[in-house]
C-alpha cells in the first residue's frame, strides 16, 4: 500500500508540473488555435533566469529567503516578456495566413531559443540550487514525501484555483472567453484582440516559469534542452485533457505523470514513454475532444 | 525579372559556397591527421577537448621539425555525435586527403565512420568510443582506441561490488542509451555468471524526465543494497539526490560517465559516498601535468573529457608514423601494435585487436567533495 | 518625418530586446567554479543588431502589404518569373535541360563529399513529398512521419543482418511494409480531427522510436546495428567513392519517379479526393467520397514512401540507430513540406534543397548554424506564410477569348 502512496504522489508531482506547462499551450491554443511549439523552451528560459539571477544574489550575499522570492519574481517577468516578444515577433504577422505556417514557425522559434541559450550560455548541465528550502516540520516524513514535492503540489493547486477566478470572475477573463469562442465577434463587441492574446501568451508563459523553477529545484540541474522533452510531455497532456480547457489541462497532466508513475512502478521503466503515448492514443479514440474536450460542432 | 535576379543569385552564392569548400585539395607534402568528434551542439563538451588536445600535440612535433621531415596539418571536422553526419563528415575528410584519424567521440558515430575509413584504408583511433564491438567483434580492423572498453569497465565494477564490498542484491540501472545500456548488459551479465549476488532490478530510465521519484521507489521496493548504473552524470546526480533526500542508504556504483567533476558540483553534498569507475590516476604522470597545465595557459580552465586520451592518441598515430617511416596502412598498422609510446597515460602500445595496453580503469570514491582513488 | 517615427519605434524595439536579453546574454554564470562573468558588449550587440534588423523587417513586411494591395486592388496579375517558368514552354524546357544536364554531371565535377550531401538532400527531396501527400493533398497533420522511415531502415538492416538480403531486394519489402503500418497509424485517427490527429501521429512516432530503443532483442536498441551492406551493381560491391556516385543516380532515379508518380496522383481520382478532404470534409462527406478510405490512401501511400526512403538512408550511412529518428526529424520534413508550399511539388524540391543543404553550407558558421537554421524558418514564415511555391490550383476561367476575366477573379497567387 505504501508503495502505491508513494507511487500516487510521484505521478502526483510529475504530473504538477506537466500541467503547468500544459496551461500554457491550451489557453493559446483555446485562443488563436496555435500549438506553441515553443512554450518548452520558455519553461528552460524561466528556469535558466532564475539560476542566473539566484547565483548572482548568492554572491552578492543575499539571505536564503530573498534570493527565492526576487530570483523567481525576475524569472517570472522575463519569460512573460519572452512570451510576449515570441507573440509579437513570430505569430502576431502570421494570424490570417493557412493554419500550419504558424505551426512552423513555432517550430523554427523553439530551435531558435534552444540554440540561443545554448550559445549564450553553455551545453552542459548546470546545477540549480536548491531554492525550496527543507522544511523542519517534514522531517520525519522525509523517505515519503520531501519539501519540494509538497512546494510543488501546493504551487500547482494555489496556481489552478488563481487561474479559475482569474477567467471566470475578472474583466481580462471574460475577454478572454469570449476571444476563445469567437473571435471577430470579439472584436466587434470592443474587445482589444491584440491586449487578450498578449494577456494570454503573459499568463502561460509565467506559469511555464514557475514549472521551470519548481521543476529546477526539485531535479537540482537544468540544460538548454530540458523544454524540449518536458514541451512535449505537456502538450500530450493538454491534448490528453482537452485541449483549449483549463481543467482539462491540469487533469491531463495528473493522468499523464501517474501513468507514467505507476508504469514505472508496476511494470518496468523501459516502455514508461510508450505507456503514456498509448494511453493517450487510447484515449483519443474513445473520446476524439480529449477528457474533458469539448467536441465543437462544426457548422455547415 | 527581380525574381530572376534574386535566383540567379542565391545560385551564385551555392556556387561560390560549393567551390570554395573545395579550395584547399590534397597535397602530399604535409601528414593530414585529421580530428573527427562532436564540436558543436549539445555534445561539444565530449569532443573539443580533443581538438585542443591534438592542437597542442601537432603544434609540438611541428616546433621540432615535424615527422619524415614534414609538418602535420589538421583537419577539423564536425559529426555532432551523429552518425549519419559523420558518414558525410568521414568523406569529406577522405576527399581532403587524410592520412589519420583522431576520432570520432561517440560509439554509434565512429561505427557509422569506420566502414567509410576501412575502405580507404585509413586507421581512426577514438579517445572515448568505448563500444566493446568496435574491437571485439574484429569487424574494424582499422580502429584504436585510447581508453579501455566498456567491459573492463563493468568487469571492474562487478568485482569491486562483490569481492570487496560484498553487496548481495544489485540493482542494474541504465539510461537506455548506447553505452549506458551497454555497460549495463555486461554488468548483469558478469553478476549472473557470478552467481554470488542477485539482479533484483534491471530497467532503463528516461534521460531528461522531470522526476524520477518512481524508479527510485521501485529501487527501494526492491531491497537492493547497492546500485551498478550505467549512463552519465546529470541523470546519476539526478537519481542520487533523489535516493539520499528520501533517506535511502543504498550505494551507488557508476561508469567513468559520472566520474566528471561537474557530477561533484551538481549533486554537491548528495555525492558523498558514490563510487564511480575512472581511467587510472596520472596527475603524477610528468607528460600529463604537462599536457594539463599548457591547456590551462593557452584556455584558462581545467581540460575536458577525454583531453589526456586524445593527447595519447594524437602522440601514438604521430610515433607510429615516426617509428615505421611511412604512411602506409601496413607499416602503420605494424607500428603501433609493438611500438611504446610515451603518453599521458603511461606508456602504452596496442594489442591485435586494436585496444590499447598499458591503459586501464581504478575504482574511485566522493570522499569530503572530491573523487579519491581506491585501492 | 516617416524615416524619424521608424528610427524611434525600431530605437525603442532595440531597448526592449536589450533588457530582454540581459540575463541571458550579458551574465555568465558558471556555479560549479562560482564565477560570473559580465558581457556588456553583448549587449550593445543586441542593441545595434535589433535596431538594424527592426528597420529592416518594418521595411519589408510594409513592402509585402503594399505588394498585396496593389494586386488585389488592380485586379491584374503580373507576369512573373515563377509564372513564365510553368505556363511558358519554351521558357520552361531551356530551363529544364540545363538543370538535368547539371544533375548528371553533377558528381563528376564535385567531390565525394558533395556528392553525398547532394543524395541526401534528394533523400529529403523524397520524404518531403512523400509527406506532401499527408499534409499537402490530404490535409492531415502528420507529426510522426518518421516513424515510417524508422520502419523502412530497421527492415533494411535487419534483413540484412538476419538474411544477408540485399538492398534491391528489400526495397520492395521495405516499401510494402512503410504501407502496413501507414494503414495501422490510419485506423486509430479516423474520427480525429486537425491538431488530435497531430498529437496522436506525434505519439505514434516516438512510440515506434521507443520500442526500437528498448526491445534489444529485436533491433538491437540504442547500439544500433551497423555494417549494412551497399546496394549492389548486378551483384556486384562497388568501392566508396564508386559507390556514392551509384547511390546518387539511384536517388535522381527515385526523384523522378515520384515526381511523376504524385504528379499523376495529384490530378487522378485519388487526388481530388485528397484536396476535397483538405478543403472540407464535411462537404467531402456530402459529396459521396468515401472519408475512411481516402484517408488511409493517403496514409499509406505517403508511408510507403516513407519506407523506401529508410532502405536507402540504412544502405547509405550502413549505420542506424533509433536516435536518428527523433521528431526533430519530422519537425524538418514537415518544415520542407509547409515551407516549400503545401501541394506545390517544385515548391517541395526547393524547399528540401535549402533546409538540407543550408546547414551544410553554413559549416563555416559551425556553432551557429542551428540558430541561423530556427531563425531562417521562422523568417521564411513570417515573409512568406504560403510557402516558396504557393500551390497553384487549377482554376477555370469566364471570361473573353483575350483571357481577361470578367466575372472570376483567379485564386492564383504569385
Amino acid at each position: 500500500m505504501e508503495y502505491f502512496l508513494e507511487l500516487l504522489l510521484g505521478g502526483l508531482t510529475r504530473g504538477s508540473i506537466y500541467a503547468l506547462i500544459a496551461l500554457g499551450y491550451t489557453m493559446v491554443y483555446g485562443i488563436i488555435g496555435l500549438i506553441n511549439f515553443a512554450h518548452g523552451e520558455i519553461y528552460m528560459i524561466g528556469a535558466f533566469t532564475a539560476l542566473i539571477i539566484a547565483s548572482v544574489l548568492t554572491i552578492l550575499g543575499f539571505n536564503h529567503l530573498s534570493i527565492l522570492v526576487l530570483a523567481s519574481l525576475v524569472a517570472v517577468i522575463y519569460s512573460a516578456a519572452y512570451g510576449f516578444t515570441v507573440e509579437k515577433v513570430a505569430y502576431k504577422p502570421l494570424r490570417s495566413a493557412p493554419r500550419l505556417s504558424p505551426l512552423i514557425s513555432a517550430i523554427g522559434m523553439s530551435i531558435f531559443l534552444q540554440n540561443y541559450v545554448l550559445l549564450a550560455q553553455t551545453s552542459d548541465f548546470m546545477p540549480f540550487p536548491n531554492l525550496i528550502p527543507d522544511f523542519d516540520f517534514m522531517e520525519p516524513y522525509a523517505h515519503v514525501i520531501g519539501s519540494s514535492e509538497l512546494v510543488i503540489l501546493l504551487t500547482t493547486a494555489a496556481v489552478m484555483m488563481l487561474l479559475t477566478v482569474l477567467i471566470k470572475f475578472t474583466k481580462i477573463g471574460k475577454a478572454m472567453r469570449a476571444t476563445a469562442q469567437d473571435k471577430s465577434m470579439a472584436m466587434l463587441v470592443g474587445v482589444n484582440i491584440d491586449r487578450v492574446i498578449s494577456v494570454t501568451f503573459i499568463i502561460g508563459s509565467s506559469l511555464a516559469a514557475i514549472g521551470g523553477i519548481l521543476v529546477a529545484s526539485h531535479i537540482g540541474q537544468i540544460n538548454f534542452y530540458i523544454g524540449f522533452l518536458a514541451g512535449i510531455k505537456a502538450f500530450t497532456a493538454a491534448v490528453l485533457g482537452g485541449i483549449g480547457s483549463i481543467p482539462g489541462a491540469v487533469l491531463g497532466g495528473i493522468v499523464l505523470g501517474c501513468t507514467e508513475s505507476f508504469a514505472t512502478g508496476y511494470v518496468s521503466s523501459d516502455y514508461e514513454d510508450v505507456f503514456a503515448f498509448t494511453l493517450l492514443v487510447l484515449i483519443l479514440i474513445f473520446r476524439p475532444a480529449g477528457i474533458l474536450g469539448r467536441s465543437t460542432t462544426e457548422k455547415v | 525579372m527581380k525574381s530572376f535576379v534574386k535566383l540567379i543569385v542565391i545560385l551564385s552564392i551555392m556556387v561560390i559556397g560549393v567551390f570554395s569548400s573545395r579550395l584547399g585539395s590534397a597535397s602530399d607534402t604535409t601528414i593530414k591527421l585529421g580530428v573527427a568528434g562532436a564540436h558543436s551542439g549539445d555534445l561539444a563538451s565530449y569532443g573539443i577537448p580533443t581538438v585542443r588536445a591534438a592542437k597542442f600535440v601537432v603544434k609540438d612535433i611541428n616546433e621540432k621539425g615535424g615527422i619524415l621531415g614534414k609538418k602535420v596539418e589538421l583537419l577539423i571536422e564536425d559529426d555532432v555525435c551523429k552518425p549519419e553526419m559523420a558518414t558525410n563528415t568521414a568523406t569529406k575528410l577522405i576527399s581532403e586527403g587524410v592520412h589519420l584519424v583522431v576520432g570520432h567521440i561517440c560509439s554509434g558515430a565512429t561505427k557509422a565512420a569506420m566502414g567509410i575509413y576501412n575502405n580507404s584504408n585509413i586507421i581512426a583511433m577514438s579517445p572515448s568510443a568505448t563500444n566493446p564491438d568496435l574491437t571485439h567483434s574484429g569487424d574494424y580492423p582499422n580502429f584504436y582506441r585510447t581508453i579501455a572498453s566498456d567491459d573492463a569497465q563493468a568487469r571492474l565494477e562487478v568485482d569491486f561490488a562483490l569481492d570487496i564490498l560484498k553487496l548481495k542484491k544489485i540493482a542494474v540501472i541504465h539510461d537506455k542509451q548506447d553505452y549506458g545500456k551497454g555497460l549495463a548488459e555486461f554488468a548483469k551479465n558478469f553478476l549472473e555468471k557470478s552467481g554470488r549476488a542477485e539482479v533484483v532490478l534491471y530497467e532503463g530510465i528516461t534521460a531528461g524526465a522531470v522526476d524520477y521519484s518512481a524508479i527510485v521507489q521501485k529501487i527501494k521496493r526492491s531491497k537492493a543494497d547497492g546500485i551498478i548504473y550505467g549512463g552519465y552524470h546529470p541523470e546519476a546526480s539526478k537519481i542520487v539526490m533523489q535516493m539520499r533526500k528520501k533517506r535511502m542508504k543504498t550505494i551507488f556504483i557508476s561508469d567513468d560517465g559520472v566520474k566528471d567533476d561537474t557530477f561533484l558540483k551538481v549533486a554537491g553534498k548528495y555525492a558523498e559516498g558514490v563510487y564511480a569507475t575512472g581511467p587510472k590516476d596520472v596527475s603524477t604522470n610528468t607528460i600529463a601535468v604537462a599536457a594539463t597545465e599548457a591547456h590551462r595557459k593557452e584556455y584558462g580552465k581545467e581540460p575536458g573529457a577525454f583531453y589526456l586520451n586524445a593527447y595519447a592518441a594524437t602522440q601514438a598515430l604521430l610515433n607510429a608514423i615516426q617509428k615505421s617511416g611511412s604512411i602506409n596502412y601496413a607499416d602503420l598498422s605494424k607500428a603501433l601494435k609493438t611500438e611504446y609510446v610515451e603518453t599521458p597515460l603511461g606508456s602504452i602500445s596496442f594489442d591485435d585487436k586494436g585496444d590499447a595496453i598499458g591503459v586501464g580503469f581504478s575504482m574511485y570514491q566522493v570522499q569530503n567533495g572530491v573523487y579519491v582513488e581506491v585501492k | 518625418m516617416k524615416l524619424l517615427t521608424s528610427f524611434k519605434k525600431s530605437f525603442l524595439v532595440s531597448i526592449w530586446f536589450m533588457f530582454l536579453t540581459f540575463p541571458i546574454m550579458v551574465i555568465r554564470v558558471n556555479p560549479i567554479e562560482e564565477i560570473i562573468e559580465w558581457r556588456w558588449w553583448n549587449m550593445l550587440l543586441v542593441g545595434g543588431c535589433s535596431f538594424v534588423l527592426s528597420l529592416l523587417g518594418r521595411y519589408f513586411l510594409e513592402k509585402k502589404e503594399l505588394m498585396a494591395k496593389r494586386v488585389a486592388d488592380s485586379g491584374v496579375i503580373a507576369t512573373t518569373f515563377k509564372k513564365r517558368l510553368f505556363e511558358q514552354r519554351a521558357f520552361a524546357v531551356p530551363i529544364l535541360i540545363i538543370i538535368s544536364f547539371a544533375a548528371i554531371i553533377f558528381p563528376f565535377i564535385f567531390s565525394t563529399y558533395q556528392t553525398s550531401i547532394m543524395t541526401t538532400a534528394l533523400i529529403y527531396v523524397v520524404l518531403g513529398l512523400g509527406l506532401n501527400i499527408v499534409v499537402g493533398l490530404a490535409g492531415l497533420l502528420d507529426l510522426g512521419y518518421v516513424a515510417f522511415y524508422a520502419v523502412g531502415a530497421y527492415s533494411y538492416a535487419l534483413l540484412n543482418y538476419h538474411f544477408g538480403m540485399g538492398f534491391w531486394a528489400v526495397l520492395p519489402i521495405g516499401a510494402g511494409l512503410g504501407a502496413v503500418f501507414g494503414l495501422l497509424l490510419g485506423f486509430p485517427v479516423l474520427r480525429l480531427r486537425g491538431d488530435y490527429l497531430a498529437i496522436v501521429t506525434l505519439g505514434f512516432g516516438e512510440i515506434i522510436r521507443l520500442i526500437l530503443e528498448n526491445w534489444n532483442d529485436f533491433s538491437q536498441g540504442p547500439s544500433g546495428i551497423a555494417n549494412i551492406s551497399r546496394p549492389s551493381l548486378f551483384g556486384t560491391q562497388l568501392g566508396l567513392e564508386a559507390n556514392t556516385v551509384y547511390l546518387y543516380f539511384i536517388m535522381i532515379g527515385f526523384m523522378i519517379f515520384t515526381i511523376f508518380v504524385v504528379n499523376r496522383l495529384q490530378n487522378s481520382r485519388i487526388g481530388r479526393a485528397w484536396i476535397a478532404l483538405r478543403e472540407d470534409e464535411i462537404a467531402c462527406q456530402a459529396m459521396g467520397i468515401d472519408k475512411t478510405r481516402t484517408k488511409l490512401n493517403a496514409f499509406a501511400l505517403g508511408a510507403t514512401w516513407a519506407g523506401m526512403m529508410g532502405v536507402v538512408f540504412a544502405a547509405k550511412t550502413t549505420f542506424i540507430n533509433p536516435a536518428s529518428f527523433t521528431f526533430l526529424e519530422s519537425a524538418i520534413i514537415l518544415s520542407i513540406v509547409v515551407m516549400g508550399g503545401m501541394g506545390s511539388i517544385v515548391g517541395v524540391i526547393v524547399a528540401a534543397f535549402i533546409l538540407i543543404l543550408l546547414p551544410e553550407y553554413l559549416r563555416a558558421f559551425s556553432d551557429y548554424r542551428m540558430l541561423l537554421f530556427g531563425c531562417i524558418m521562422v523568417v521564411m514564415m513570417v515573409f512568406r506564410p504560403q510557402g516558396i511555391i504557393s500551390n497553384v490550383r487549377r482554376t477555370y476561367r469566364y471570361g473573353n477569348n483575350k483571357g481577361q476575366d470578367i466575372n472570376h477573379r483567379e485564386t492564383e497567387e504569385v
